[in-house]
């Protein structure tokens, strides 16, 4: 694509651009963590998951302010208007992972306390591996700006909620055959949840991008599991 | 289950040509002399609506609405060729008198042009020479009515016999406005006829020409991308003498089909 004339104009695009990128960057960071700290029970790293979300907020912020600013003073059209409006979308978007991964992180912490139920968190931390590279491929997808990228995020998305229905029926069991593991269970349960919302996020960012480049919008009923 | 899905997509853009076509312009070529100006270009503006035409300087926007009430004949060396209709006549007939047709489509112009005359005069002048009006009362009405029309009537009302030229440069504009008004064209065309005025005046002529559009068919050239946006419900992208695409103005500014039109709105060089 050819360039601004203006050439601050360009800059600023391209700025916000980069910001969005390294919003992704550490929510992806963030969401890995959190996983992490459920499976290696890890107290410090749990902390330092629910440490580092400000940061996320913080940059929400700052997104949303260039926006604001890009639309006031540049009064940006057609595709730029587009990567403006989506680059708000996304950050939101991204913050709200955020959120999910820092109450994944609390989880983390209270599952410290309780006795381990192994197969179940390899469970989670598998679900966890799918969710987090389902954001990275996206977050690559709206740095390369590649539909094809995306629209297959869009289209995986089942994926993540097969996963996190078979997880539903493994904790059940698990829960019905010894109750004294429901305590940890209930808490993964919430972690496999948090994880299928982030895997929602990640689809919606699929669907953004489908909007910025093309000024369309997916029509068609996102590909959904059997919901729970 | 299914495993994938066909991605659908969903075209947002609707014509709203619910208002009939007004303007046809069909094959329209225009020659300075030996210089070709316009190539070709076809295009259908609805009535009571506002076309916006845009395009870099020189690409033939001024030309093209001077083909609308042949004013391109009063140049010397111009040729026009192709047709334009307006409500399907062909306004380029030789039977159709140019003053007649100009008294349907009315100008008006980027520098506020009132003649030298009273304000009074200036809104009765073509009433008068049409015979529009058998009395003075008569008159006087048509030109209350052309100065409301107008947005004017409030800030003039009390010194009608005053000079138009004393007017500020906004106030000239609806004046000029009031001045094509009160004939009763069908059809007002405008050539960057705010960029002479600040925001203020800018204003109150948008928000008479979306109040004009109820009863007229409005084409206007503009400068300004924001100005196409908000007043227009069609645009049309010329450059290099082409007509590159013209469509809802929602769609040209949300999505355009043409990598040039996309360049220009957006302030890139191309
Ligand atoms: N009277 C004329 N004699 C010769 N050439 C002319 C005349 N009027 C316009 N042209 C040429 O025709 C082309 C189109 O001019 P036109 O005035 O229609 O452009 P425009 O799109 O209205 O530009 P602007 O935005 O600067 O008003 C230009 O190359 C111009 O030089
Ligand atoms: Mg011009």
């Amino acid at each position: 694509m050819s360039e601004h004339i203006v050439k601050s104009y360009e800059d600023e695009l391209t700025q916000l651009a980069a910001e969005v990128a390294r919003m992704g960057g550490l929510a992806e960071a963030q969401v890995a963590s959190a996983v992490d700290a459920v499976a290696r029970r890890d107290v410090a790293l749990s902390e330092a998951v629910v440490g580092r979300d400000e940061r996320l907020d913080l940059l929400e912020i700052d997104i949303e302010k260039r926006c604001i600013r890009l639309i006031a003073l540049r009064q940006p059209m057609a595709n730029d208007l587009r990567r403006t409006l989506a680059a708000i979308k996304i950050a939101g978007n991204l913050e709200r992972c955020g959120d999910l991964a820092k109450s994944i992180a609390k989880r983390a912490l209270v599952l410290t306390e309780t006795e381990p139920v192994t197969p179940l968190t390899r469970s989670i931390e598998r679900m966890g591996k799918l969710v987090a590279d389902r954001l990275r491929e996206v977050l690559d997808a709206y740095t390369t700006s590649d539909l094809s990228r995306a629209t297959a995020v869009w289209q995986r998305d089942q994926e993540v909620d097969e996963h996190y229905n078979s997880l539903f029926r493994e904790l059940l069991t698990y829960m019905m055959g010894d109750p004294r593991t429901i305590t940890p269970c209930a808490h993964l349960l919430f972690v496999a949840k948090n994880l299928e919302r982030i895997g929602d996020h990640a689809t919606n960012i699929a669907e953004i991008i489908h909007y910025e480049i093309t000024g369309e919008t997916i029509a068609a009923p996102r590909p959904k599991g059997a919901a729970i | 289950m299914q495993m994938t899905k066909n991605v659908t997509l969903a075209r947002a853009e609707a014509l709203p040509d619910h208002a009939p076509i007004k303007i046809n312009a069909m094959g329209i070529n225009v020659f300075y002399g030996e210089k070709q100006a316009l190539f070709d270009v076809s295009i259908a503006c609805p009535d009571r609506a506002v076309t916006a035409l845009i395009g870099p300087s020189g690409c033939g926007k001024s030309t093209f609405l001077r083909c609308i009430n042949r004013m391109n004949d009063t140049i010397v060396g111009c040729r026009v060729d192709g047709r334009i209709e307006i409500d399907n006549e062909d306004v380029n007939l030789k039977s159709l008198d140019p003053v007649v047709l100009r008294s349907r489509v009315g100008m008006v112009f980027q520098k506020p042009n009132p003649f030298p005359k009273s304000i009074f005069d200036n809104v009765a002048y073509g009433p008068k020479i049409h015979g529009f009006a058998s009395s003075k009362s008569e008159l006087e009405g048509i030109v209350e009515h052309s100065l409301k029309k107008a947005g004017l009537w409030g800030e003039v009302a009390d010194r009608l016999h005053q000079p138009g030229t004393g007017l500020s440069g906004g106030q000239q504009q609806r004046l000029v406005i009031a001045r094509a008004i009160a004939v009763n064209p069908e059809v007002i065309l405008m050539d960057e006829p705010c960029s002479a005025l600040d925001p203020i005046a800018t204003a109150k002529i948008e928000e008479l020409m979306d109040e004009l559009r109820e009863q007229y068919c409005i084409v206007i050239v503009t400068h300004s991308m924001a100005q196409a946006a908000r007043v227009s419900q069609r645009t049309a992208f010329f450059h290099l003498g082409r007509l590159v695409e013209a469509g809802t103005t929602e769609a040209i500014f949300t999505n355009p089909t043409d990598p040039r039109t996309q360049d220009y709105i957006t302030g890139r060089s191309g």
